[in-house]
């Protein structure tokens, strides 16, 4: 049922751009895999958890989900919003500090005679 | 770019219209989204409040785990698989890992094929997806019922703090739930591709309407962001 022929409507884009991003991320899943076999600890993990997450996340959305071929209207409709999220993290870590602090002064185990 | 008095539907049809569009788009006192169908601006605001909804359970599990004073259990340690008499750290999941972004690809290949109007190799490509999907719930489930097994509980481990089981059970859960739906949907669409519904404009019995191969390319959005969710699960709740 090829019809190659007809004019194509909608995203459409070399076969291989799929195919490289596929690869890309095989291997950064492989990565960050990587870093837990090899138990890397402390700053470093967390930063190239972080590093290989973002990169695989930004792969995903920008050419599977055609984002990279969007017009920016609904790029930044979509994407900025995620940003309060951010902003709850940061509210929520330092919530949670406050927390961790009330609960070893007085509630912690061991702590109490 | 011309003022926005003398758009013709030529320069509204540019893709890269850039920053000036933006005002452009939002300003024209007409669809903001242009050259995007109403299915797909409506797919990605779902999966904008998805995003949200994702977003707070995983914000949940870092409130939790930060704020305990008991140790968390050790993701490294819980998650290893024995193979050939030897401890494998987190094999189940990275494999998982792999089966989800190997559905990814097929997926995204289908979408392809989808607007090249080639129906078999879509409803292939589409079938093999869900036939991933369906794998990583049936290894989901494996690894569920290996931790149930072990005695994790929602209230409950033997190896740390308590809320270890009820995000894991929460967060998993949810998002085997999209999986699961995802599948059902790749198989229902795949068998309208398959029939020709899209090329003979047949109407679907639910809304009545005529079909076009852009729902390939929704489904795919939905299943991406599937894939999505998996890879910040699998970051903050595995790896970290």
């Amino acid at each position: 049922m090829a019809k190659h022929g007809m004019a194509a409507e909608g995203q459409v884009h070399p076969i291989k751009s799929y195919l490289v991003v596929w690869g890309w991320l095989f291997v950064l899943s492989a990565f960050s895999y990587m870093v837990d076999y090899f138990h890397v600890q402390g700053a470093l993990r967390w930063s190239l958890i972080l590093l290989f997450m973002v990169l695989k996340a930004g792969l995903i959305i920008a050419f599977f989900m055609h984002m990279a071929w969007e017009r920016l209207s609904l790029v930044t409709a979509i994407l900025i919003p995620p940003v309060a999220v951010l902003v709850f993290v940061t509210i929520m870590a330092a919530e949670s500090d406050y927390t961790l602090l009330t609960r070893e002064m007085f509630f912690a185990e061991g702590t109490v005679p | 770019m011309a003022p926005h008095g003398s758009m013709t539907s030529a320069q509204a049809a540019d893709p890269h219209a850039g920053w000036q569009g933006i005002y452009a788009d939002w300003a024209s006192d007409r669809t903001v989204f242009r050259n995007v169908s109403w299915g797909k601006a409506m797919m990605w605001v779902f999966l904008l409040s998805d995003t949200f909804i994702f977003g707070c359970f995983l914000l949940a599990y870092m409130t939790a785990r930060m704020s305990t004073t008991v140790p968390w259990p050790n993701a490294t340690e819980v998650f290893a698989l024995h193979i050939g008499g030897e401890n494998i750290p987190l094999i189940l999941i990275a494999i998982m890992t792999f089966v989800l972004i190997s559905s990814s690809g097929t997926m995204a290949m289908a979408v392809n094929y989808g607007y090249r109007r080639d129906r078999k190799k879509t409803a292939v490509l589409m079938l093999v997806t869900a036939a991933f999907g369906a794998t990583f719930v049936g290894m989901q489930a494996f690894e569920w019922t290996k931790l149930i097994m072990e005695g994790v509980r929602p209230w409950e481990n033997p190896w740390g703090a308590a809320q270890f089981g009820s995000t894991f059970f929460m967060i998993t859960g949810f998002h085997g739930t999209h999986v699961t739906i995802g599948v059902i949907f790749l198989i229902i669409v795949a068998r309208k591709v398959l029939r020709g519904d899209f090329d003979r404009g047949t109407r679907g019995f639910f809304t009545s309407r005529k079909g076009r191969y852009e729902i390939v390319e929704i489904t795919g959005l939905y299943w991406h962001f599937v894939d999505l969710v998996w890879v910040f699960i699998f970051a903050f709740f595995y790896l970290w």
